[in-house]
């Protein structure tokens, strides 16, 4: 059972464990200016990237965020490894931890796979989305693109549009923007909204797209065609497409624009929108290397003696 | 655990201005040195050395600060309760780093461990020609082979005393206090 720090969810961490995290990554914004990109602050330390479902953004980001710390850093992909001859989870994780990692960043098509994993290891456990559950280091980079870019979080009104019922990055992202005192709605199909949903957040739930119109931002959530199977969510993409993209007819000026990525340009969002400067997609996939080197920094530093820099002026004998 | 001040505001502020003109009377080309303050009182003090300096000199040196979180060695793996995770600081070094002597600048001087961190720190951003230390304490106690070149007060202690610093700036007045004495 893991005793160390660990983000499994974005309710993990309070409002001031989120300022400390994003003020962190902001330094590493400075780090990332300078000539030599590296510091030496995780040398010694082991992160073990396991990504059991496609991940481009966020295998990549993990992976250069620990290398930048100067951590030894074993990536593993879910083809070619010993699950495909049926290991389970589990025993897995107990044949890694004979390496003694200090990190698991676990990417799993399940929800709750990093509860699993954190019961079987010693090390910390970041969870870099389990299935529909959660996406907590999405929603922390989204939160400093927002900062980045707009400016305070509190008192912003977000509204999330699209495919709610099966988005991780909505899951964590209406938690955390809520957590910094965003006002946060959703405007979705009532298929793809999770029951409950209204009550349980506290947001106002929308089926009409009309009702973007007062957002400051608009968060456009991917149609996850891969969990659909033959659910019979919407009638047709087409259709979908029709009622609920976000494309420059339904954005009034001066509303930005997030999406996580990977899009489906003309389904969800149209092309242009896409493309255009003002979106803040480009500037969200490349906070994610700073954000999750201040992850990673979060869950691994703490204070072993009385520390120089956090001395005040203070000095104890060691 | 009795405390009594050992450098009072007037000290403080005729011990700095000593340090100031040191600085001056040994630097040949004041133009090319900077002040790079160590968070967090380090940079206050290089602040007033600089202004001191630009007084005493008519030329204003450069001015930097670095903040060493990310380069100290005593940082460890969490241990199953929410430790403090160290506040990683600021780092600005506006300035070209290798044309320049670099005078690093903080309060206390005790074990060293701080000044290498800082050392390391400074060579990410370049090479510079010179590397000195300005400390307005030097409380003994070295763990390293680091020494200062310019100096406020020797003041030797024991290890279970502590030696604290306040500054205008930051905690509202001046002085230096010497607590943990019997």
């Amino acid at each position: 059972m893991s005793t160390h720090r660990s983000l499994i969810r974005i309710g993990d961490l309070g409002a001031e464990d989120v300022e400390r995290v994003l003020a962190t990554a902001g330094r590493f914004g400075e780090v990332m200016e300078r000539d030599i990109k590296k510091v030496p602050t995780l040398r010694g330390r082991t992160v073990i990237n396991l990504f059991l479902e496609p991940s481009t953004r966020t295998s990549t980001s993990f992976e250069l965020a620990a290398k930048r710390l100067s951590a030894d850093v074993v990536s593993i992909k879910g083809a070619g490894t010993s699950m495909d001859k049926g290991e389970t989870l589990k025993d897995t994780i107990l044949t890694l931890e004979t390496y003694d990692p200090d990190v698991f960043v676990v990417r799993h098509p399940q929800v709750g796979a990093c509860d699993v994993v954190v019961r079987y290891t010693d090390a910390s456990v970041i969870n870099a989305g389990d299935g529909t559950g959660e996406h907590p280091t999405q929603a922390l980079l989204d939160l400093y693109t927002v900062q980045r870019e707009i400016g305070a979080i509190e008192g912003l009104h977000v509204a999330f549009v699209g495919d709610v019922l099966h988005s991780r990055v909505a899951r964590s992202g209406i938690a955390a923007f809520r957590m910094m005192g965003a006002k946060v709605s959703v405007v979705a199909p009532p298929t793809l909204v999770p029951r409950h949903l209204a009550e349980a957040l506290g947001t106002e739930v929308s089926a009409d797209i009309r009702d973007i119109a007062h957002a400051d931002v608009v968060y456009v959530l991917r149609m996850q065609l891969e969990r659909m199977g033959t659910g019979g969510f919407v009638p047709s993409l087409d259709e979908y497409a029709r009622m609920y993209q976000v494309n420059h007819d339904r954005l009034r000026s001066g509303q930005r624009v997030m999406h996580a990525g990977p899009v489906n340009r003309g389904v969800e969002i149209s092309g242009p929108v896409v493309d255009d400067p003002s979106t803040l997609i480009e500037a969200q996939a490349g906070n994610g290397l700073v954000v999750r080197m201040a992850v990673l920094y979060d869950v691994l530093t703490e204070e072993k003696t009385q520390a120089p820099s956090m001395r005040g002026a203070t000095l104890e004998a060691a | 655990m009795g405390s009594k001040i050992l450098i009072d505001a007037d000290q403080c502020r005729r011990t700095i201005a000593r340090m100031a003109h040191e600085i001056v009377e040994r630097q040949s080309d004041i133009s090319a040195i900077a002040l790079v303050g160590l968070h967090t009182r380090g940079v206050p003090l290089a602040e007033r050395l600089r202004a001191l300096i630009t007084d005493f000199s008519g030329i204003q040196p450069a001015i930097g600060s670095v903040d060493i979180a990310l380069y100290r060695d005593d940082v460890g793996v969490g241990g199953g309760r929410r430790g403090v995770v160290p506040v990683v600081g600021e780092t600005i070094l506006d300035f070209d780093i290798e044309k320049h002597v670099v005078i690093l600048v903080d309060d206390v001087l005790f074990t060293g461990r701080t000044i290498r961190a800082a050392i390391d720190a400074i060579f990410d951003y370049g090479r510079p020609p010179l590397v000195e230390l300005a400390v307005l304490v030097d409380r003994g106690h070295r763990e390293l082979p680091i020494r200062p070149d310019y100096v406020g007060r020797n003041l030797p202690t024991n290890t279970g005393e502590r030696i604290t610093v306040h500054l205008a700036e930051i905690d509202g007045a001046d002085e230096v206090i010497l607590e943990g004495t019997a």
